[in-house]
């Protein structure tokens, strides 16, 4: 800002005298001043465009050499990108499991609704003794045969019941993975408000930042990888609960 | 094993505790309590006198991993079965919680049928003991 102070004082004396040579009638030397002012712009120009050139050249280098941020863009987005379609299947495949169940357990459920309410109404008339005894006969018949279907009817609803129950564990899997998402957003943005700092030209305390980015990621020994993705197995990782048990009884469990 | 025997479910996902409950309930184990981290659920151990432990391993605070060797270091609590429900599933994970102690390893997403299988397995080996 003082540079610019002092620059304007030069341009200012300059142009007095421009002025000055003008009024006197001397067009060489005012031609002189004229030009001598023209390249005080100039100069300042090409410094600023200079500085802003070389801050734009320490952005993008800094931007390139920053392996974190060149791991993220490489592997990490794609991995988060294929994560996230993982949790679309898993509440899709949810929904459906719930949604079949429920479709399978409602025309049941209406069926022991409809067998009730009639068997309710024969019954009142055989307490009322309306009932003559080929009535009864059959009630009884009806009332057994109601006890049969019903009982089947309660297993397929409580097979479908359980279906439901275990339909929610996707909430777990996707819950774990979109943490694990919201993680990488978190320091994507972080990386980005360093670039923009940099890019900006203001003093940034972007090397601490991103050193810290940098452990988040590297693979230590012991950590945690959360549930496995179709497609995108790690080599270290088991695949069914078989291998865990195999794996466990090599251990002898 | 005892129908009625004290289960502690751990597990930070709270869905994933009440699927866990809903399935004991059917296996005929009503006796059921849970708890949301390892900081939460030690205390209760500690106090509760628990059958059986159902733990998942990956939580904020204390994971059940350290809930696990915090079990086996607790003279009153080292003999506890555990059994691990949990989404990792690297080797290297199976075979330290095997180290640690644990009884039982289940990944999820897991079935009613396996739950009811290792809880078996656990409790027969223990009982022929």
């Amino acid at each position: 800002m003082t540079d610019n102070v002092e620059v304007d004082q030069d341009s200012l004396d300059l142009a007095k005298k421009f002025v000055e040579q003008l009024e006197q009638g001397n067009q060489q030397e005012a031609d002189n001043l004229l030009t001598e002012l023209t390249n005080l712009r100039e100069t300042e120009l090409f410094q600023e465009l200079g500085k802003l050139t070389r801050e734009f050249h320490e952005a993008i280098n800094g931007f390139n050499s920053d392996d974190r941020m060149s791991a993220i863009a490489q592997d990490d987005i794609p991995d988060a990108r294929e994560r996230l379609k993982y949790v679309i299947e898993k509440t899709d495949e949810a929904a459906h499991k719930t949604l079949n169940a429920i479709e399978e357990v409602t025309p049941i459920v209406e069926t022991i609704e409809s067998q009730v309410s009639q068997l309710g109404v024969e019954w009142e008339r055989f307490l009322k003794k309306e009932m003559n005894p080929q009535e009864f006969r059959d009630l009884s018949q009806k009332i057994k045969e109601y006890f049969f279907s019903t009982e089947e009817n309660l297993k397929i609803i409580k097979t479908n019941v359980n279906d439901i129950l275990m339909a929610q564990d996707f909430q777990d899997i996707t819950g774990q993975i979109i943490k694990r998402v919201i993680t990488l957003v978190g320091e994507v943005e972080k990386n980005l408000v360093n670039l923009v700092k940099l890019g900006g030209g203001v003093p940034t305390s972007e090397s601490e930042d991103v050193t810290i980015s940098k452990k988040v990621k590297t693979s230590t020994p012991g950590e945690l990888e959360g549930p496995q993705i179709p497609g995108m197995e790690s080599d270290e990782a088991v695949s069914s609960q078989n291998d865990v048990d195999e794996l466990l009884s090599s251990l002898g469990f | 094993m005892k129908k009625d025997m004290k289960i502690l479910i751990v597990d930070d996902f709270s869905t994933m505790r009440r699927i866990i409950k809903n399935l004991l309930r059917d296996l005929g184990f009503t006796n059921t309590t849970d708890a949301d981290d390892g900081n939460t659920a030690l205390p209760m151990l500690q106090s509760g006198k628990f059958d059986f432990l159902v733990t998942d391993w990956n939580m904020p605070g204390m994971s059940g991993i350290d809930l696990l060797k915090a079990v086996r270091a607790d003279p009153n609590l080292a003999h506890l079965p555990v059994l691990m429900v949990t989404a990792e599933q690297k080797r290297e994970q199976i075979v330290e919680a095997a180290q640690a102690g644990v009884n039982g390893y289940i990944v999820k997403p897991f079935t009613a049928i396996t739950l009811k299988e290792k809880i078996d397995k656990i409790f027969e080996r223990i009982d022929a003991n």
